[in-house]
């Protein structure tokens, strides 16, 4: 019998009685990290990493009940032994590995295989079944390492300050700001916006190191982030807060930024591809590496991801998710976001 | 090749064009002359020759990366376009190269003729040098246009910039004829292929469209009234015994109206006209999507020519006996033009009648019946009006009819292209006809980019089926749908076709029980036959 069903909910494993990144409220989540299509409020209890704990509580309630767990470390519920193992998504994202009478199931989350410098790194399990996202399940996505993609995005910043230009990076919060701001800090002081700011207290205080950032406040002058990288979520793109600053111009990070079509569509001044999922190569990569003998693709290019691994010999089937709602990252406005950009402006006001 | 390639990214990152006409600008002042006169020539559409074709470059990918087709398909489908897709999805390259644009159009060039493994190790090695972007551009070189929203313009206001020359003189030099293997950079800029003195034209004054009655424009009798035409506005210049016709563009398109030409035997010297491009026949005004037929063509066959017959609606005369006359009031140009052409009865040159009415309500009254001469309203231009520069409100008004318009509901959605690319964007619509529905339209144009993204997550929720560019989707959401005529057609099911069918605007109000039917189109058909 499978370990794991696909349900109304969410994914359910019977055996155990729980679901994984259930998107209704069910008696017991586990949770593979903290972004809000794949943990949500109303659940009795949470199991995740140590490290999305703060987070999820942060974002969603203090109030949460949460269990956690180590990469690693396991317990059993109701005879299925649960284990976490990196996903390298973001800080604290797990794969959660299953196991009961000598099968093994993988659910991944969303994951990448790139080394980001600030989550942990991606770790092959063995088993059984395996579930995929698919984000970018289509051979034209293939990034170029990292350090070369930062290399782009200092340059770009290096080429703004004499020009008077004000460098915008727009990046959501949780994950891909913690990496840029990782990778980008040395050369020029870095600003985030308020909701940035929040999350990496949080993860400071979860005991991960990270550079300094400045938080913007109504002090911070216009002529320091002129000389600065200013990092903002997407919820403050079309902001009059960034229209008002000393010739500002914008740069998405993000995956979809590959192509000239969506670079275009976007409409911002610069797109760097940069993205927390993994690409092609990374997909079939850690798929080969699990060994698992099917293969269940979640959101993204599922049709055609899913057709080519049948092709290649990897039973597959798509499965319906609400992941990766918008099939689009830079989409995911958390209500978190919204909220502090609102009560920011409201602050502006008053002054 | 770098340098190029870096140009083309800094002309897609910015929607400015004062960004654009910056890069360009700077592109000019570093870039070598040999490489210059090749950006000139693929921007203005002077390809290179193809000298090998798409479908073998495709294959050459596919069978290197060892893509299955149908995977290239969905990339493709996803990419946009397919110089891009190749480009992406090549493994990395192992060398790298300084050969600059002019030596790789020189090195396919030499590729004519040549067996198809030679060029097939030509275009392997070569996409084994170069950078992603680099190869995207390769690739174009190769099979493609170089569609990168630099328009003729654009390109004519950054060189001026960058040689101080008059920008219309080198419009009318990159318009003409030139051989981008036989001229050089500055001989072309400078025009010693042409004479750039005869060919300058003025800016066209526009209107403004009317939002008040007419009533509000105060007596009738200050204003001129004349149909509206649907064609391409455009501007007849003849100085020297030369002639010249330009586009509102401000592109020169003499040799696309071969019926004009005689015109450079019968007009007097220094005189230019505004008029309007139509497709005519026995004097009679035909519709656009004929005159469709004649535009952005290279070249004009026999067939074309006859199927298609282009005339000219004089307006107005803005130069006469070599001198500028745009200051004199509109009923003494009209006084001017009037005898001027009088003697081209015979000729596709008419002059645009003006509308006699004594009051405004039998002018309106009129108008209602623009549709069956195909014009599209009526224009009102005060009698007292110089000719001005470009847009001013209060002198000349576009009065045009309202569009027709039907509630349809959407079927069938298609990824758009370019920047659309991964959006569903092109819909097509039907109406009901019993309990069927029955599709009567397509259309691209009309949302927001918001109601885009809104519509295109419905048509991922709602598909039938996954593969290739069409979903069908659930007939749920409903449109009003714009049109601007109506006609029988064979070839549609529905045995009638919409001209210029446009998306006026979302009825979320409205559910697909509620939309038009078939049988209502039919009797709009009627009514107008």
């Amino acid at each position: 019998m499978a370990l794991i069903e696909f349900t109304k909910r969410g994914i359910y494993c019977k055996q155990g009685d729980f679901y994984v990144d259930p998107w209704w409220p069910v008696d017991y989540a586990v949770t593979t990290h903290g972004h809000s299509d794949h943990v949500r409020f109303g659940n009795k209890h949470y199991l995740c990493h140590t490290l999305t704990k703060p987070i999820i509580k942060r974002r969603i309630s203090e109030d949460l009940d949460v269990e956690t767990l180590n990469y690693g470390e396991s317990i059993v519920r109701n005879g299925v032994n649960i284990s976490f193992y990196p996903a390298g998504h973001i800080i604290g994202s797990a794969q959660v590995r299953l196991e009961y009478k000598g099968e093994v199931c993988v659910i991944s989350g969303d994951y990448k295989t790139e080394d980001d410098g600030i989550s942990d790194v991606f770790e092959p399990v063995k088993c059984h079944s395996f579930v995929s996202e698919s984000t970018f399940g289509l051979p034209v996505y293939k990034w170029q390492k990292q350090d070369i993609v930062f290399d782009k995005i200092k340059s770009w910043v290096n080429d703004n300050i004499p020009q008077q230009k004000t460098s915008v990076l727009i990046a959501y919060s949780l994950g891909k700001a913690q990496r840029l701001i990782k990778n980008l800090a040395g050369d020029v002081p870095i600003y985030v916006h308020n909701s940035i700011a929040n999350l990496n207290e949080v993860i400071i205080n979860a005991g991960v190191k990270l550079p300094e950032a400045i938080r913007i406040t109504p002090e911070t002058t216009k002529d320091e982030l002129q000389k600065g990288i200013v990092i903002v979520p997407p919820a403050m793109r079309d902001s009059r807060w960034i229209k008002n600053l000393s010739h500002p111009v914008t740069g998405i990070c993000s995956g979809w930024m590959q192509v000239r079509a969506h670079r275009r569509w976007q409409s911002a001044d610069a797109g760097f591809a940069l993205s927390d999922h993994a690409d092609w190569t990374g997909l079939m990569d850690a798929i080969t590496a699990t060994g698992a003998q099917k293969v269940y693709v979640t959101h993204g290019f599922t049709a055609a991801f899913s057709r080519f691994l049948n092709d290649e010999g990897i039973e597959s089937e798509e499965v319906m998710t609400k992941f990766g709602q918008e099939d689009d990252e830079e989409n995911k406005v958390d209500l978190a976001d919204t909220e502090t950009n609102n009560s920011e402006t409201k602050n502006q006001k008053s002054e | 090749m770098k340098r190029f390639a870096k140009l083309i990214q800094q002309l897609e990152l910015s929607n400015k064009t004062n960004d654009k006409i910056a890069a360009l600008v700077d592109y000019f002042n570093f870039a070598d002359d040999r490489d210059k006169i090749w950006v000139v020539a693929l921007f203005t559409g002077k390809k290179p020759r193809r000298p090998i074709k798409s479908a073998l470059i495709k294959y050459w990918a596919i069978e290197i990366t060892q893509t299955p087709e149908w995977l290239f398909s969905e990339s493709y489908s996803n990419v946009g376009d397919l110089s891009e897709t190749i480009a992406l999805l090549l493994p990395p390259a192992e060398n790298t190269s300084d050969l600059q644009l002019h030596q790789w159009i020189e090195d396919l060039h030499h590729l004519e003729g040549k067996d198809d493994e030679t060029k097939k190790s030509f275009i392997l090695n070569a996409w084994n040098t170069l950078e992603t972007q680099e190869r995207f551009i390769f690739n174009k070189l190769i099979s493609g246009n170089f569609r990168i929203g630099v328009s003729n313009k654009m390109l004519v206001n950054a060189l001026a910039k960058q040689s101080s020359l008059d920008s219309a003189q080198i419009m009318h030099s990159i318009m003409g004829k030139w051989n981008p293997y036989e001229i050089t950079f500055n001989e072309l800029i400078n025009g010693i292929h042409v004479n750039t003195d005869n060919s300058w034209p003025y800016p066209f004054c526009l209107a403004y469209a009317l939002e008040n009655e007419p009533e509000t424009l105060g007596d009738i009798a200050d204003w001129q009234a004349e149909w509206k035409w649907d064609g391409i506005r455009g501007q007849i210049v003849k100085r020297n015994g030369e002639l010249f016709i330009w586009s509102r563009g401000e592109e020169l398109v003499t040799d696309q109206f071969p019926e004009l030409h005689f015109l450079s035997e019968v007009l007097p010297d220094g005189i230019v006209l505004d008029g309007e491009i139509l497709a005519v026949q026995d004097k009679q005004v035909l519709s656009f999507s004929t005159l469709q037929q004649r535009l952005n063509r290279k070249s004009i066959s026999k067939k074309q020519l006859e199927d298609a017959p282009i005339g000219f609606f004089v307006y107005d005369i803005l130069e006469f006996e070599t001198e500028d006359i745009r200051e004199k009031p509109l009923s003494e140009r009209r006084k001017i033009l009037e005898p001027t052409i009088g003697g081209l009865e015979e000729s596709p040159v008419i002059l645009s009648p003006i509308i006699n009415c004594n009051t405004w309500a039998e002018l309106a009254e009129l108008r209602q019946t623009s549709r069956s001469i195909n014009s599209e309203g009526i224009m009102l231009k005060k009698m007292s009006s110089h000719y001005h520069s470009g847009r001013k409100r209060g002198d000349w008004w576009k009065w045009k009819i309202n569009p027709y318009t039907v509630d349809a509901v959407m079927i069938y959605a298609q990824k758009g292209s370019g920047r659309r690319a991964n959006f569903f964007t092109d819909y097509t619509f039907a109406v009901r006809d019993g309990e069927n529905l029955v599709t009567i339209a397509k259309a691209y144009s009309g949302l927001t980019d918001k109601e885009i993204k809104e519509v295109n997550s419905f048509v991922t929720k709602n598909a039938i089926e996954k593969f290739g560019p069409v979903r069908t989707v659930k007939p749920e959401l409903v449109f009003e749908i714009a049109f601007e005529g109506i006609a029988e057609s064979k070839r549609h099911k529905a045995g009638l076709a919409l001209r210029f069918p446009r998306i006026l605007r979302w009825r979320k109000d409205k559910k697909a029980a509620e939309i038009n039917t078939l049988e209502d189109l039919r009797q709009l058909l009627a009514s107008t036959l």
